[in-house]
């Protein structure tokens, strides 16, 4: 009777191990820049070229965000919508990394779906993001107030993202940062 | 609304499944006819239902319906037809509607054929059937539903992913859904055996043919699959131990067990719980397959949709259908006796070894597939395990395999001679090894080439004793037309299965040993030489595509001066996801594939071309290709057919009133 449980046994191991394996993210990919400096840049703005911006622009309040997207990702628009209802009722300051895109594209887009950044840095050719790691489109920084990234999301926002993940913690650095 | 209808017809598949699925096991329980009668019509509604609603999938593609959240995510309005007919399996939630639409066609496939069993058999393997569609379709409808709305709708659709907008990717998937799908009934038989108490000699007589055709598809599949890789993802090799493919080699390999497993069960009355087994674990990899496909707990190449939430219900739905089968089989099992004896040599003992060979090569696989995930699982960290590991496992136990599979079909059961086999053994095993070094040789390779050595006396060795074999069979019956004809074709269709391997081992050993390949950059005019070929870059020139704008080159590749083929591959840019695609070109031959990439244009207007020599290549689908024809032969056996009214079944030991 023994031998004949085995297979049982040996299946009931596997299906163990695939649970655990559900709850793993094999996308997880650790970022190295978490907890360190943002990695410098001086990029034109989108809605003026003349105008620079650069990375001392992302460390002036006690949260800031940067958003990485273009007019052609698709996901993108999907988040668009979330994105903006959040800043807006958080009051964050979002500023946009455009990537790799075409600048009279990019402005049609925010015509279409509603303008929610502060300001856009214009990353034609992508070497900005290169140096920010950008793993895909769009992705999302949380940056404090000394400049240092604390937190990275690859992926669409979604609103359980923020309510689980990006809430407590701009909360937390709200009341840290908040009497600089 | 006509999208609503499909989704109707979901629900009504969904509910005329599960009465597939109660009565008739009810029936079969309680021995009640007309419940069990239940089974077959309900089968052929579940086929209406669910060709209804993939029909009118395929409508909203065709149509252009993007108000459809599934066909706006995989189409587009500029989608060519065909592709936007293949779209309708080209996400997650479309292959699964597919899967189902497989399995509903299977399942009517043995309803069609039930006259031929048993009434309360026949029964239970339309329900167990059913039961596995139950799962599946409620997967469809509360986690995967491919008619879900969208508004406001979007103007236009995101496209299909551009791999899949490619020729090998219209037949593959439905060919190894039909391999994948096909091992549910060598399940369902088994399972209803079990159930009913009867294991024995008809059982495995039923399940054969249903395996053998699993198999052909799967065979079939799996080879499509290693060309589409081949050319499409322009890496030039035809296996990568990803763990997609791994997830359809591993029922291959045990299906293959499998077949060989119920010869022995049929014949001789043996191996019967091994047999049940095998058919329980082949079904359980493909349906594991699905699983590592489709939930994301794997990284892969081919990973097209996964979702972590719907991984989830698979894993409860795959514990639920295979921890179940288990426990029914430890169960049911200990009952079972093969009263069989034979000696260390005889038929018998080398489909043992077959098995025990193909067996742990499986386990070695799902190991492999499996071990990056159990060291992340253990927090361990990130790994992953490559080619080399399965290739240093692998290799090594198909070498012994194939020697095996060339002197079994000769052994008799239950007592083999050996002075004889090894007199025959020398006889073809020698030539076999003179042939392989004559190669080298001839073709001037050096004798240094050992694995391809071992490859071609291995190919030469299987080839020597099919054809002594067959000739040995006809010899008795003096080589007429007539002797020809009487052989049984499931004799042909082994023998030329197992040709098919020779071929493959000649091709994979040639390919391995002798392929080149070479990165260069060349500028219009320029030309790089490989293997003896000249490869000249003629000119790069921008082309416009249906849903795509592309560059192309023309390359003119030329031997000792004289031209033997034009290559145009191109560098994609699909506009609608901005998703670059390489477009390799190749000239297929017998004796060898020419294969250029074009990679990134550098300054100066050259470009970076790659360009492979791979000899004898093709011979690896020729030989995949004689398997599959081989297993064609096998279930069109006249022996299939004529077995309708002779079911003579003993009950099981101490399994009657149990």
């Amino acid at each position: 009777m023994m031998r004949f449980l085995l297979p049982l046994g040996a299946f009931l191991l596997l299906v163990a191990l695939l649970y655990v394996g559900l709850g793993l993210n094999p996308r997880e990919v650790p970022s190295p820049l978490v907890g360190r400096p943002a990695p410098a840049f001086v990029l034109p703005t989108l809605a003026d070229p003349e105008r620079r911006i650069s990375e001392q622009d992302l460390a002036v309040a006690p949260v800031t965000l940067l958003n990485v997207w273009a007019s052609w990702c698709a996901a993108c628009v999907e988040e668009h919508p979330v994105l903006s209802a959040w800043v807006k009722r958080r009051g964050l300051p979002l500023v946009g990394l455009n990537y790799k895109d075409d600048s009279e594209q990019a402005r049609a887009w925010l015509a279409r779906f509603g303008n929610p950044f502060r300001d856009i840095a214009v990353d034609r050719d992508g070497r900005v993001g290169i140096d920010w790691g950008v793993y895909g489109v769009p992705e999302t920084f949380v940056i404090d107030r000394a400049g240092i990234i604390r937190y990275k999301h690859i992926g669409p926002l979604t609103p359980q993202v923020i309510v689980e993940k990006l809430d407590p913690l701009i909360d937390a650095l709200q009341q840290a940062g908040g009497a600089p | 609304m006509i999208i609503e209808w499909g989704h109707f017809a979901l629900v009504l598949a969904f509910l005329l499944a599960l009465c597939q699925t109660v009565f008739p096991l009810w029936g079969a329980a309680r021995n009640r006819p007309a419940w069990m009668a239940v089974a077959v019509p309900a089968a052929w509604g579940q086929l209406l239902f669910l060709a209804l609603s993939y029909g009118v999938l395929t409508y909203a593609f065709v149509s252009h319906d993007f108000s459809v959240l599934y066909v706006a995510q995989n189409s587009n309005s500029t989608l060519p037809l065909i592709y936007r007919l293949t779209g309708v399996w080209g996400g997650h939630e479309g292959s699964i509607l597919l899967w189902v639409l497989i399995l509903s066609g299977w399942t009517v496939a043995v309803a069609a054929s039930a006259r031929q069993l048993p009434t309360a058999y026949a029964a239970r393997v339309i329900g167990v059937m059913g039961a596995i569609s139950v799962g599946f379709l409620a997967f469809i409808l509360f986690t995967s539903n491919p008619f879900v709305r969208q508004f406001p709708v979007p103007v236009d659709g995101q496209d299909l992913n551009p791999l899949l907008q490619d020729p090998g990717m219209v037949i593959h998937p439905p060919m190894l859904y039909m391999g994948y799908v096909g091992f549910s009934v060598a399940f369902a038989l088994a399972v209803a055996a079990l159930l009913g108490g009867r294991l024995d000699a008809t059982w495995a007589r039923w399940s054969r043919p249903w395996t053998t055709a699993a198999w052909m598809f799967l065979t079939v599949g799996i080879a499509l699959g290693s060309h589409w890789a081949y050319y499409e993802l322009g890496w030039g090799g035809w296996w990568f131990w990803d763990p997609v493919e791994n997830a359809s080699f591993m029922p291959w390999l045990t299906g293959t067990a499998l077949i060989h497993s119920l010869a022995v069960t049929e014949k001789r009355d043996g191996f019967k719980a091994w047999s049940v087994l095998l058919a329980l674990t082949t079904f359980s990899l493909s349906l594991l397959g699905t699983f590592l496909v489709r939930s994301g707990v794997l990284t892969s190449v081919h990973a097209f949709a996964t979702d972590p939430g719907r991984g989830l219900f698979i894993l409860v739905f795959l514990t639920l259908v295979v921890g179940g089968s288990l426990m029914l089989y430890a169960w049911r099992a200990p009952r079972v006796r093969s009263l069989i004896t034979f000696a260390p040599l005889s038929r018998e003992s080398l489909l043992l070894a077959n098995n025990v060979l193909l067996v742990v090569a499986a386990a070695a696989v799902l190991l492999g597939t499996l071990y990056p995930l159990a060291v992340d699982a253990l927090g361990l960290g990130k790994l992953s395990v490559g080619p080399p590991y399965f290739n240093t496992v692998f290799v090594p136990l198909m070498l012994p395999l194939i020697v095996l599979m060339g002197l079994g079909p000769l052994v008799a059961w239950r007592q083999g001679r050996g002075g004889e086999l090894a007199r025959v053994a020398l006889r073809i095993g020698l030539p076999a090894l003179g042939l392989a070094l004559l190669c080298l040789v001839v073709f001037g390779l050096g004798w240094r080439r050992y694995l391809l050595a071992v490859s071609l006396w291995l190919a030469f060795w299987t080839l020597g004793f099919s054809l002594y074999g067959i000739g040995q069979r006809l010899g008795r019956r003096g080589f007429s037309p007539r002797a020809w004809a009487q052989l049984p074709r499931g004799f042909y269709g082994m023998h030329l299965a197992h040709a098919g391997i020779a071929l493959f081992m000649i091709g994979a050993g040639v390919v391995s040993a002798l392929e080149a390949e070479r990165v260069v950059r060349l500028a219009p005019g320029e030309s790089t030489e490989l293997a003896g070929y000249a490869f000249r870059l003629e000119s790069v020139y921008p082309i416009t595509g249906p849903n795509y704008t592309a560059e192309e080159a023309l390359i003119v590749v030329s031997r000792a001066g004289r031209e033997v083929a034009r290559l145009t591959p191109q560098k994609r840019l699909y506009t609608v996801r901005r998703q670059a695609m390489t477009q390799t070109a190749f000239d297929a031959g017998m004796t060898r594939d020419l294969f250029a990439a074009l990679g990134d244009p550098l300054p100066g207007g050259a470009w970076s071309v790659r360009v492979h020599y791979k000899p004898m290549v093709r011979w690896i689908w020729m030989g995949t290709a004689l398997m599959a024809l081989g297993g064609l032969l096998a279930i069109t056996d006249r022996r299939y057919r004529l077995a309708t009214a002779r079911v003579r079944s003993t009950p099981m030991k101490g399994a009657v009133g149990a």
